[in-house]
């Protein structure tokens, strides 16, 4: 059995078990508590494994380990911006917004301010930060199908976008918030296994002795100790200050937009009280970091196994380091079949992490879709249940069906500063409008509103003029330069642009509800009034 | 839950009570200097990564740089502010919030 057909087979298998595992929540699926919030009844534990699930995406697993193979330490800038941030939503946002909300974002928001411009603000955001995310990811799995399962022609790529998005729309549309969560917590324990068994084979290789291997990766990389310092890749010398400020301009969108992601903060709303969600944030820090820890080694083992050559050879982002390394370390171990078995069972697992990310900002979109803009603001609040979730449902199809045909179109397009952007959007127009909402007694509807669309409006505009756009090489348009904005990364504006228009649309508006913040601080505290767990 | 009474005003009697003053000092006082003492922490470690190489590049032990323990530092200053946040709230905020919960609803479960 040749690697690939393995890897398919694989691949089948965890589809066919996590379709079983969607139709079995689809009966178990009967209100819109159980659609949205999957009945609030996760523990803290499960609901911490679906936070690992949801989190670590085909960008932070096969991304991270190929940046490090290639560019040594500063692939690391990435995972610790991506950990340090959970701080921020388990001091900040988790209980505060379990024990204030109801099955979205825009819900703490509203609580407080008038619901129909702060819904509206909040839906857009939530829809366009998701699909940003969910298109990097939907070109990613176009371009790794190739690389992993043999499948290189234009056809065969679009193909696999269709199978990702057809997959990712079952489990949103039939399993809602159930079947979803239990695909992230199936996912993240085949991600961190199959991380764990690499991680282990590569020590093992080098006598458990990490000197050793970092030695011989700074050796194999080429690069020599260059590798194994910060700066090959962000904040390179020679292009000046404009390059170190990128670097803080990424930092601060790293680690202040994980608790403004719509996919992310909605987990928090799945486990019955505010003190489970400490739990499942504290288990999610817990899984989350340790696997970074294990795409270290990952990274550094690819460099020191296969070489920086080989992997830039097959793919230049380095997108194929840890399943390559997978291969090469089975082989020096087990032997070829040893190799070709792990590479296989690599493959698949990175493929099932980029189905339980996608399946769950589906979810969240179409979640704002229905609840926020359609119940709430096109129909005032009044709806059944049932309406909600049919609109839900068709919601999911359609946003299913927008980013299929977008991946096909963009997949020979340069979208991996999506995510960047995703993170940065997060960080500079949700995050302000959920902070203040929570901490600031004088904060309004006008506050509301405009730090989402400030935050949202210039990180998306000042993206557009960068050099991520055009004007270099490696831009999405190469041929134009419109890129007047030096840095790629827009945080190191746009987030203080985000938290200045909230503060001044609150003060110049005269809007202030003392009852409505005695209301959200008691409840947000106490968890008085919270919604309750639905148990079938 | 309460009866027909007027709830916001309940929420504000409650909001200015001693008790639930206590519960707002206790939460506020941990987690806005830890949160700004982590965001300065990990700030620091960016900005030398930008601009004291030289000093992140210093070898300590075999292969290992300053660089590479300061980025494992920032995984177990994470770990540890979870915990310790874990165990604050669950010591001094969790009784006091539970017992203001019970007479909000009108219960005493917990």
């Amino acid at each position: 059995m040749s690697n690939h057909a393995l890897s398919i087979t694989l691949f089948v298998i965890f589809v066919a078990a996590t379709l079983g595992i969607t139709f079995w929540a689809s009966r178990h699926t009967k209100n819109a508590t159980d659609f949205y919030a999957g009945g609030r009844s996760f523990s803290g534990l499960q609901n911490g494994m679906a936070i690992g699930g949801d989190y670590m995406s085909a960008a932070s697993f096969l991304g991270i380990a190929g940046i490090i193979a290639l560019s040594g330490y500063d692939g690391f800038l990435y995972s610790i911006g991506f950990l340090v941030a959970w701080l921020v939503a388990l001091l900040l946002v988790a209980e505060l917004m379990r024990n204030s909300g109801k099955y979205t974002m825009a819900d703490v928001l509203a609580f407080r301010m008038s619901p129909r411009p702060v819904r509206t603000a909040a839906g857009v955001s939530t829809i366009t930060v998701s699909i940003f995310y969910l298109l990097a990811q939907m070109v990613g799995a176009g371009a790794l199908v190739g690389l992993l399962f043999g499948i290189t022609s234009p056809a065969g790529k679009a193909g696999t976008i269709v199978v990702v998005g057809l997959l990712m729309i079952v489990y949103v549309v039939v399993g809602g918030m159930k079947g979803t969560t239990w695909v992230q917590i199936v996912k993240a324990v085949l991600l961190m296994t199959g991380a764990a068994l690499v991680t282990l084979l590569v020590l093992g290789h080098f006598g458990f002795n990490l000197s050793t291997l970092l030695g011989t990766a700074a050796q194999q990389s080429g690069k020599g100790d260059a590798f194994l310092n910060p700066g090959l890749k962000y904040g390179v010398e020679a292009k000046g200050l404009t390059s170190k400020l990128d670097l803080i301009s990424l930092g601060l969108a790293l680690v202040l937009g994980t608790a403004g992601l719509p996919h992310i903060l909605i987990r928090f709303y799945t486990v019955p009280t505010a003190r489970e969600a400490r739990k499942s944030v504290i288990w999610g820090i817990g899984i989350i970091g340790v696997f970074y820890l294990l795409t270290l080694v990952l990274g550094f083992g690819a460099a020191a196994l296969v070489g920086s050559k080989a992997i830039a050879e097959q793919n230049k982002a380095g997108n194929t380091a840890a399943p390559q390394l997978a291969q090469k370390v089975g082989q020096l171990i087990f032997g070829d079949v040893g190799g070709t078995i792990l590479l296989a069972v690599i493959a698949a697992v990175a493929f099932a992490t980029i189905l339980a990310v996608v399946a769950g900002l589906t979810l969240a979109s179409s979640s704002s879709f229905a609840h926020d803009l359609y119940a709430h603001v096109f129909k005032r609040g009044n709806t059944t249940d049932q309406q909600e979730i049919r609109v839900a449902r068709i919601a999911a199809f359609a946003i299913g069906a927008v980013s299929i045909v977008l991946g096909i179109f963009a997949q020979n397009l340069n979208v991996a500063f999506l995510v960047a952007l995703a993170f940065a959007v997060a960080a500079s127009g949700n995050l302000p409008a959920i902070l203040y909402s929570l901490f600031w007694k004088r904060f309004n509807t006008a506050g509301a509103v405009s730090a989402i669309y400030g935050g949202l409006v210039s990180a998306v505009l000042l993206v557009i003029f960068s050099p991520v756009v055009s004007g270099t090489p490696t831009s999405l348009f190469p041929n134009a330069s419109f890129n007047w904005f030096p840095l790629e990364n827009p945080g190191l504006v746009s987030i203080p642009i985000g938290f200045l228009a909230g503060y001044l649309g609150t003060v110049l508006s005269k809007e202030f509800n003392a009852q409505k913040y005695a209301e959200i601080e008691v409840r947000s505290l106490t968890g008085a009034g919270a919604e309750k767990a639905v148990y079938h | 839950m309460t009866t027909q009474q007027d709830e916001s005003s309940a929420y504000e009697q409650v909001q200015a009570s001693a008790e639930f003053q206590e519960l707002r000092r206790r939460y506020r006082n941990w987690v806005f200097p830890v949160t700004v003492a982590f965001l300065v922490w990990y700030l620091l470690y960016v900005v030398l990564s930008g601009w004291a190489r030289g000093f992140m590049g210093t070898k300590v032990f075999g292969e290992i740089n300053v660089a590479l323990i300061f980025g494992v530092l920032q995984f177990v200053s994470t770990f540890l502010i979870a915990w310790a946040y874990a165990r604050h709230a669950g010591k001094k905020l969790d009784p006091l919030s539970g017992r203001l919960r019970g007479e909000i609803e009108g219960t005493s479960n917990e």
